[in-house]
């Protein structure tokens, strides 16, 4: 019995020893991988730092409105936000392949879900990026134009523009990420919709008192400018 | 030669039938049929009175117009001209009509057309005439034409006789800038109608001007501005009067893309030739160098004042990306003012055309957007001139240009600053 028990137990230190010899090598690859990762990663963080502050990203990012969300967080500049996030990302892939190296079942799969997740990500971003800079641009069009051709409320027209991109384009992003796809589906008609019903209904009932003066103003000066004389800036 | 290829198979053939010209009279249109019959008749009698025997055309690049008019132009027949005014001439006047561009919003298209042709015939003297000026005379074209025909010169821009609260974006903004930039007093460096040799047409025609972002507005201005840098021989003719006042006003953003967007366009580019230029020298003038009209106008000042309040509450965001804080800070205050004590001052105007150049080099925002912004300010300064020179004497008028002028050439080491300096 004794014998037994010394034999099992010496059996299981030895399979226990030889299950560590063989899982050893496996986590000095995966330090290995890490600090490889980290090199790379740093030195990819570094080169995307100086591409960006070449072609001028914080400024393009100024433009989007992006820059002002960061600084409102307290976050660094667009730029750097960016390159730091591309330097975890690329870092984090390192470590999880070193993981999925451990040949663990079910981190595998999870590491493979990550991979494939990967690209969804950059392009949900570069649609965010890329919405934000047009919403940006058009709200101020909208703007420049109704503050020049004298349309009152300037600002709620600039506003309702870019909302209604910014909405468009989350749930684009939303769409790519595939993050509750019915749910932001439904969100985003039931927001689409509640902001084309609050447009009409503050221009034909919460506004229509400034509507009707608009109306008015239109209507009295294009009568009283039939006696003024036009002056030509040329 | 290269632009050839811009030019129809049938333009083209048109031009070979013509061969070589004297004079060329480039007449760009776009659904003119009211006006532009008229306008060929004055064409020709100028040339039968002025240029009876030289060879000539009319070239009309028109921009697809679907009301007649090409064939309006090609239609007018010079005997209808010859009775009236007693007068033959002893060559064939030719007149060929050519669509320059399926869009009429290809702004440089009919210019680059006619620069194109002239090209080709090789005239010592061309001119470019409005299809829309109600009151053009047929002395305009030998005014037009003889300083290059019989002096030399290269390019003669005119002089209007105007009222004093018309063409405020001219002697606002224009005329004081380019003359502060570039060291020349010429009153109308963006006009309809001028002339020029065949050699500065060929030379712009080369130049890069054509596709740029400004989508070629103001290419006129840009024209002017390439004989300056150029050093080609300038001279002014005194026209007589501009009409313009019973014609509904052109609408001023599009007239500040035309004369603010070219020049700012442009000094990018010309930087070497203006930023070493100081003060400034009288251009050469035949007939008068300006005479102001007096006639009472009524004008609704009370809204300049209101778009330039509107456009300071709303247009904060836009201005503090444009101008410095200082300079917002000081229309923000103005904007406080009561209608009596409201004052754009010269030094400020100044300072607010000079940044917003300085921000368009840089591009701070979209190029469009920043000259969008500046026509709420226009107004407000519009307003400072048409009180200021309410009651006052033409001479006076002209002083408080002149007066204008100066702080444009005083305030320039600004821009050069700003020019180098600004992130």
């Amino acid at each position: 019995m004794r014998e037994m028990i010394v034999s099992e137990l010496s059996q299981a230190l030895h399979e226990m020893a030889r299950g560590f010899a063989h899982f050893l090598p496996r986590i000095i690859v995966m330090l290995i991988l890490a600090a490889l990762g980290w090199v790379i990663a740093y030195v990819v963080k570094v080169v995307l730092r100086s591409i960006l502050r070449l072609v001028k990203f914080d400024k393009l990012s100024e433009n989007a409105g992006a820059s002002q969300l960061l600084s409102k967080a307290a976050l660094p500049s667009p730029a750097e936000v960016l390159s730091r996030f591309v330097f975890w990302i690329a870092w984090l892939g390192f470590i999880l392949l070193g993981v999925s190296g451990l040949g663990i079942l079910g981190l595998q799969e999870q590491v493979a879900r990550f991979f494939l997740f990967l690209p969804r990500l950059f392009v949900a971003m570069f649609i965010m990026f890329f919405g934000l800079l047009a919403a940006s641009f058009f709200s101020r069009a909208a703007l420049l134009a109704a503050v020049n051709a004298n349309v009152p409320s300037p600002r709620v027209l600039s506003l309702a523009v870019r909302s209604i991109i910014i909405v468009f384009v989350l749930s684009i992003v939303f769409e790519e990420l595939g993050l509750a796809e019915q749910t932001m589906l439904v969100a985003f008609g039931i927001a689409f919709g509640g902001l084309m019903l609050g447009l009409a209904i503050a221009f034909g009932l919460g506004s229509r008192d400034l509507a009707r003066r608009f109306l008015e103003k239109k209507i009295v000066r294009g009568r009283k400018e039939e006696n003024e004389d036009e002056l030509s800036p040329l | 030669m290269a632009e050839e290829s811009y030019l129809t198979d049938d333009f083209l053939r048109q031009l070979m039938n013509v061969g070589e010209v004297d004079i060329l009279v480039g007449l760009p249109t776009h659904n003119n049929a009211k006006t532009v019959g008229s306008i060929v008749h004055t064409i020709q009698s100028g040339i039968l009175r002025g240029f009876p025997r030289e060879r000539a055309v009319i070239i009309n690049a028109d921009g697809g117009s679907r009301d007649g008019t090409p064939e309006l132009v090609t239609g007018v027949s010079i005997d209808d001209v010859r009775p009236a005014s007693n007068l033959q001439a002893l060559r064939t006047l030719h007149s060929i009509s050519t669509k320059y561009a399926s869009s009429p919003r290809s702004a440089s298209g009919a210019f680059r057309t006619i620069l194109a042709a002239a090209e080709l015939l090789r005239p010592k003297a061309c001119v470019v005439m409005s299809p829309e000026s109600a009151n053009i005379q047929p002395e305009w074209l030998s005014k037009l034409l003889r300083p290059i025909f019989d002096e030399g010169f290269d390019l003669v821009t005119p002089i209007y006789r105007r009222h004093k609260f018309q063409g405020l974006l001219i002697t606002n903004l224009l005329y004081p800038m380019t003359r502060a930039l570039y060291g020349l007093r010429i009153r109308e460096a963006y006009s309809p109608e001028f002339g020029f040799s065949g050699r500065l047409g060929s030379q712009f025609l080369g130049q890069n001007v054509w596709n740029d972002e400004t989508e070629g507005a103001g290419v006129e201005l840009r024209f002017t501005l390439a004989a300056i840098t150029g050093k080609y021989r300038i001279c002014q003719s005194f026209l007589g009067d501009k009409d313009r006042i019973e014609r509904p006003a052109i609408d001023l953003v599009p007239a500040l893309r035309q004369t603010a967007g070219a020049l700012f366009s442009a000094l990018e580019p010309d930087f070497p030739v203006w930023s070493v230029v100081t003060g400034s020298q009288p251009a050469t003038a035949t007939g008068s160098d300006q005479e102001v009209l007096l006639k009472a106008l009524r004008v609704n000042r009370k809204r300049l004042r209101e778009m330039f309040l509107a456009g300071i509450a709303e247009l904060e965001s836009v201005f503090q990306s444009i101008l410095s804080p200082s300079t917002l800070a000081e229309l923000q205050s103005m904007a406080h003012l009561g209608e009596e004590e409201f004052r754009y001052p010269a030094e400020l105007w100044v300072r607010t055309v000079y940044e917003f150049a300085a921000s368009y080099q840089k591009s701070v925002i979209s190029r469009d957007h920043i000259i969008q912004a500046l026509a709420p300010l226009f107004r407000g300064r519009m307003f400072t001139f048409l009180t200021e020179n309410r009651n006052v004497s033409a001479g006076d008028v002209e002083k408080n240009i002149e007066d204008l002028c100066l702080e444009f050439e005083r305030l320039k080491p600004y821009l050069l600053q700003l020019w180098k300096t600004r992130e």
